[in-house]
């Protein structure tokens, strides 16, 4: 056999083996009932969000103030709100409006946090110092208390709740990309590249960066749960997305006002939000149980 | 062990310094002149005039960031830009309300999740296992402004028992520190069976259960002492996520709380008061962090030697 046909043969080798991995894989997060029903969750969540203007045409906006507060019926499934609007087609187009801030934090998170977690990690020595300083400042501040500060000098509305809730969630992605760094910097395969003069940029995007995925991955289904739960406190709290767009946790808010003649305006976008941020925590739950090793029963 | 608390002691003060650095900045961030924002709409040259040269925002920026951190080591916070008061005065008038909210709930969350993730560690895979992992999880799914709600609804609104927001007795605290409470009880659950699993998997388990202990002396005083140290991490670490759910389950129950100030100052543009209000939160953020850290010590005697 040849030099090519062997090298050939050894990468349909490793291809097979790669398939076989995903396949086990995969089996393994179809015996994960919770992990499924989660992915279930969060297919019914992107599939509402991006039909939303077939499954209710029109301006969830509009007021129609003589059908306001209406209990559920066949006519609005879920009842209307103050300003007679169907809370049902609020919810449905809020779904557009939730998923945007969660992929917008979750972007925002890892264009800051993956890189300064990578150079911190692999770098070391001053460079690390530095953004380990920084890091220590902002985890200082809890979570949601960090996305309400940056609101306080940002500003309410969309825009300003994915850049604070986004920032927020910077210093988690540098610690976890930082520490999974460390780890794989100590590897043979990163040695053996340093040895043969390969370039440190090279080395941390070919060889690091695909190594450190895994945590990634988890914590970016996570992450998306967070940011919808981020955001809609921001907006119930009023300091958020702001009214009319129909955003979750401002619809909540809203209808607090209403708890005592009609509790349904704030029940069922609470209902909504569980189920959005359950099904992200169920799939991050279950992706961690399947890609990483030390999570594995 | 005094080594250990000074070294611990020692290493707070570049996050407070990080701390303070970001706080100044954050009211240099502000869009326009902060004299201007400070003095307010309806303010004359002058009066902006005196708001600067009291800040000092009329000398060099370090001068400016030596001035202000002088003032934080003398608690002088500046006044509200609402209600003239000092800023201090505003927060110690509401930090006991919230200080109060957080220990019960937090006392609540350890008393329904240690038990919780102990059963769930010493009966993995059955029924009372699915039962409190799914409570865990929905724990930590659930909105804690929603959830505050939904008890409103069901113990003041349907059933009259308890009241729906204020202050005054008991009976007031019970709602709010139970909304509070579930936010974190999720976490201390997951913690403990995650812990009190790996406990009993260990050696010295087998060993003491070898010797004819009793079961509850294996879980209580071998398994469950070691496995405290992530559960007090996890607890202490809880106490951040608490502070932050204490600002929105403030305002469900209209709680007269730091959180509530924060979000009042926010919507009034008062911004001394939600610096010193974002200040003291993470102030206590840190020190109950160091007390976790403390606790390490005297729970596990080898970390003091480290």
């Amino acid at each position: 056999m040849t030099e090519v046909s062997k090298e050939i043969q050894l990468k349909k080798a490793e291809d097979r083996r790669g398939h076989g991995q995903w396949r086990r894989r995969w089996r393994r997060f179809l015996r994960n009932k919770a992990a499924v029903f989660g992915s279930a969750l969060i297919l019914l969540y992107l599939l509402t969000a991006l039909l939303a203007p077939v499954l209710f045409p029109g301006n969830p906006s509009s007021p129609n103030l003589t059908r306001s507060l209406e209990r559920p019926s066949w006519e609005h499934p879920l009842g209307t709100d103050e300003l007679g609007r169907s809370i049902l087609g609020r919810i449905i187009h809020g779904a557009q409006v939730s998923l945007f801030i969660a992929v917008g934090v979750v972007a925002v998170g890892l264009i800051v946090g993956v890189p300064l977690g990578l150079v911190s990690g692999f770098y070391g020595g001053k460079i690390d110092f530095l953004i380990q300083r920084v890091t220590d400042t902002l985890l200082a501040f809890p979570g949601f208390l960090l996305a309400l500060s940056l609101v306080a000098v940002l500003g309410v509305g969309l825009k300003n709740t994915v850049i604070s809730v986004g920032i927020s969630m910077v210093p988690i992605y540098i610690r976890l990309v930082r520490g999974s760094t460390l780890q794989v910097r100590e590897q043979v395969y990163v040695e053996a590249a340093r040895a043969i003069g390969t370039r440190k940029g090279t080395i941390l995007l070919r060889h690091i960066l695909p190594n450190v995925m895994i945590p990634i991955i988890v914590q970016t289904s996570l992450g998306m749960g967070t940011a919808i739960l981020f955001a809609a406190g921001l907006g119930f709290l009023g300091i958020g997305v702001q009214p009319p767009t129909p955003e979750w946790g401002t619809m909540l808010g809203s209808g607090r006002a209403y708890l005592f003649n009609a509790p349904h305006v704030a029940t069922f976008p609470g209902i909504a939000i569980f189920l959005a941020v359950l099904g992200f925590n169920l799939s991050g739950d279950g992706l961690r149980d399947i890609l990483d090793p030390r999570f594995r029963s | 062990m005094f080594r250990y608390v000074l070294k611990r002691l020692l290493s707070t003060i570049p996050v407070l310094l990080g701390i303070s650095f970001l706080l100044f900045f954050m009211l240099r961030m502000l869009p326009g002149d902060p004299a201007q924002v400070l003095a307010g709409q309806m303010a004359t040259p002058e009066d902006i005039r005196i708001i600067r040269h009291q800040l000092g925002l009329d000398r060099p920026i370090h001068v400016q960031y030596g001035l202000f951190l002088g003032r934080l080591a003398r608690f002088d916070l500046g006044r509200s830009a609402r209600t003239q008061n000092p800023v201090i005065q505003e927060i110690w008038a509401r930090l006991p309300n919230t200080m109060l909210l957080a220990v019960v709930a937090i006392g609540l969350a350890c008393l329904f999740g240690i038990p919780a993730g102990i059963v769930s560690a010493v009966r993995p895979y059955t029924w009372l296992d699915y039962l409190a992992t799914s409570m865990a999880l929905f724990g930590i799914s659930m909105p804690v402004f929603w959830l505050g709600l939904m008890l409103v609804i069901l113990f003041s609104v349907i059933l009259h028992w308890l009241p729906a927001g204020g202050t005054g007795s008991w009976k007031h605290v019970v709602l709010p520190s139970l909304t509070l409470a579930s936010f974190v009880v999720a976490f201390i659950t997951r913690m403990t069976r995650a812990s009190m699993m790996e406990a009993l998997s260990q050696d010295y388990v087998t060993t003491a259960r070898s010797k004819g202990l009793r079961e509850e002396v294996v879980i209580v005083k071998h398994a469950l002492k070691n496995a405290l140290i992530p559960i007090i991490t996890v607890v202490g670490l809880q106490f951040g996520l608490l502070l932050g759910g204490a600002v929105l389950t403030e305002t469900v129950f209209a709680w007269p709380g730091l959180g509530r100030l924060i979000v009042d100052s926010i919507l009034a543009r008062d911004y001394p008061v939600i610096q010193g209000a974002i200040l003291i939160f993470g102030l206590l953020y840190i020190t109950v962090n160091l007390l976790v850290d403390l606790l390490y010590a005297w729970v596990d005697p080898r970390i003091r030697y480290d």
